[in-house]
């Protein structure tokens, strides 16, 4: 009889969103329902069942951002130096070659601009699927770049952050990043131009605790998972379970630190609302 | 044997006899840096038991020297093994210096935040609370005067004994730790005083109540804040530079380091778990991710290294003190003759320009 308490038992750990087939059918983690993978497509990749967003890549992000899909990207294709000469269990140049060869991309970042609702708009996209989106000298420099170009032509901002942190193998580079991004979105800042912060599932470290939290509005997608330090961490800290719901978007919502969940659908409608808000009165 | 002897070995025979010698021993070699390598722990006795290996190699190295003579193939074998000693040698002495350093970064008798406030300022009063949640007394801020001048200081406090450990929470802050900080640089800022941190902290403290009050939320505007604050700011990483939770105080205009200090995105124990699945190889991960002053020197994330009584901190206090003093008051004077524009211009250019390691 174990198979039925199988059938019962709690689904899979936080986080595990991913598509477990390459076929024509997925199956959906939040009610294991089996999704045709041209219906999800259609519906933004987010289960037309039980409403769970599954997890999208930069350059689909910002298909279904940017108005038609349409967008120039710019500032891609830097790549780091491996300024450690890091070797762990392999040699982070190895890491490197084999994340740009499956992604298609240089790092985990991809910078475009074009218009969203009718306004210009500059959106840098975080990749998960390179490296966790981990953030090190490429990211830090893309990001920066992706302000400077906002402030210089006083076009809103949109970062869409996707990371598990730090680069590890980049060691304090990838600290350096977060001051330097910090840095440049104070001149935003004074300058009032609109930085609007997105954080989908995963956003965690000093992604976290630096540009994602500093948005004149902070938004996530619904299930999420954001923090600062990661859930198995904290267990071990604190040496007690973590309870149900902790670190999804809705938690930090109700904590206070999100100014709205928002669901897929209503990115674009909210997003065009902000702005317009944010629109520097005539 | 004895025939042998009184026949001059062949030019051939001597090269094939030291190429052999030669290779066990570069085996030896070999196996005193595995032996270090994949030490779990106790990794300083295990190095100085590997350097006396290699010592007892290299006395054979000059054995063979004897019977290679002038066979320039077998010297060319001797040679060779001589330098794979070397880089033996040198990899032995890079993979026990970062822990080192990080054993005195850590050393209990180190001295602490409030054992420099003790001994640079005057006047010190000490300032609480963040006005929202309560008083991480892991996070220390007052008003001091330095040499006349009135200045706010800043700082993760280690506890000395059990008490003082738990009462600091092991310097580990919360967000209403650096929430209080940023609520003393922002009253330094208002009445034009400058700013010093004294970093010392394995990390922001990764609890439950930290991620309820927004852990992240506070480091990052506690970055954002300090990169425009309108006054000097100097931080000076004491011991520990643990990550998001040391950066969130040394934003500044001058970051500076004690010799024996760490600065790490991750304590090295937290990146072998995560690198190497296992905790142990410590050492390793501090080898790898660069964390001594010298290191982050080179790669120009600090702007200078503060010296330290010989053999570290912990054996004089007043001495570590007095040197700190020095390269304060220097870069101090430095910053004050700039006006408020200047320094921000230039904090931002330094910001700026922070490890740009990329090319295309
Ligand atoms: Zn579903």
């Amino acid at each position: 009889m174990s198979w039925f308490k199988r059938e019962s038992a709690p689904l899979d750990a936080p986080g595990e969103k991913r598509v477990r087939t390459e076929g024509l059918w997925v199956k959906c983690d939040g009610c294991r329902q089996i999704i045709w993978k041209k219906d999800l497509d259609q519906n933004l990749n987010v289960c037309p069942t039980c409403e769970r967003h599954f997890r999208v890549d930069a350059q689909r992000r910002l298909e279904l951002l940017f108005d038609d899909g349409q967008f120039e990207v710019f500032d891609n294709g830097l790549r780091s130096t491996d300024p450690l000469s890091f070797v762990d269990l392999k040699a982070y140049p190895d890491r490197l070659r084999q994340a740009q060869a499956e992604t298609g991309l240089s790092d985990a970042v991809i910078n475009a601009t074009g218009k969203l609702d009718g306004r210009h708009i500059v959106i840098s996209a975080m990749a998960h699927n390179f490296i966790g989106g981990s953030m090190g000298a490429v990211v830090g420099e893309a990001i920066t770049r992706a302000i400077e170009r906002a402030l210089q032509h006083r076009t809103p901002l949109l970062v869409v952050s996707a990371s598990g942190g730090a680069r590890m193998m980049e060691g304090i580079v990838s600290l350096m990043q977060m001051a330097k991004i910090s840095a440049a979105l104070a001149r935003l800042d004074d300058a009032k131009v609109p930085y609007i912060s997105l954080l989908t599932d995963p956003t965690y470290g000093g992604v976290t605790a630096s540009f994602a939290m500093l948005g004149d509005l902070n938004i996530a997608e619904p299930g999420a998972l954001i923090g600062f330090a990661g859930p198995r961490v904290i267990e071990q800290t604190i040496r007690q379970k973590l309870p149900a719901g902790f670190q999804r978007s809705e938690f930090l919502l109700q904590k206070g630190f999100l100014d709205a969940v928002v669901h897929r659908k209503e990115l674009r409608p909210y997003l065009a609302r902000a702005l317009n808000f944010m629109a520097a009165a005539a | 044997m004895r025939a042998r002897r009184k026949e001059p070995a062949s030019d051939a025979a001597v090269a094939a006899g030291v190429r052999y010698a030669a290779e066990l021993l570069g085996q030896q070699a070999q196996a005193a840096w595995n032996m270090v390598s994949e030490a779990d722990g106790q990794s300083d006795s295990i190095a100085s038991h590997a350097q006396r290996e290699l010592e007892q190699i290299e006395k054979q190295i000059a054995a063979l020297d004897a019977v290679a003579g002038s066979n320039q193939e077998a010297r060319r074998q001797l040679h060779n093994l001589h330098q794979q000693l070397e880089t033996v040698r040198k990899q032995i002495h890079a993979h026990t210096h970062a822990w080192r350093i990080t054993e005195l970064a850590r050393h209990p008798q180190r001295p602490y935040m409030l054992d420099y406030v003790q001994r640079l300022f005057t006047d010190f009063s000490e300032i609480h609370g963040d006005r929202a949640f309560g008083d991480d007394q892991a996070m220390v801020c007052g008003m001091a005067r330095y040499h006349g001048e009135e200045v706010m200081v800043i700082g993760q406090q280690k506890g000395r004994d059990t008490k003082e450990k738990l009462a600091r929470n092991w310097s580990m802050p919360n967000p209403e730790g650096y929430r209080k900080a940023l609520r003393a640089m922002k009253l330094a800022e208002k009445f034009g005083r400058p700013v010093l941190s004294f970093v010392d902290t394995l990390g922001a403290f990764p609890g439950l109540g930290a991620e309820e009050r927004g852990q992240g939320e506070a480091i990052a505007r506690n970055l954002r804040e300090m990169a425009r604050l309108r006054v000097p700011s100097i931080a000076t990483v004491i011991g520990e530079g643990g990550s998001g939770g040391a950066l969130a105080i040394a934003v500044a205009d001058r970051v500076l380091m004690l010799q024996n200090a760490i600065y790490s995105v991750i304590s090295p124990e937290g990146c072998a778990a995560i690198m190497w699945r296992d905790a142990a190889k410590k050492d390793l991960a501090a080898e790898a991710m660069k964390i001594t002053a010298d290191d982050l020197q080179q790669l120009g994330c600090v702007d200078g290294i503060v010296p330290e009584p010989e053999g570290g901190a912990q054996n004089d206090h007043d001495e570590a003190a007095r040197l700190l003093d020095v390269e304060l008051q220097k870069q101090l004077r430095a910053l004050a003759s700039l006006s408020p524009n200047e320094l921000m211009e230039r904090r931002y250019e330094r910001l700026r320009s922070l490890a740009q390691f990329f090319e295309g």
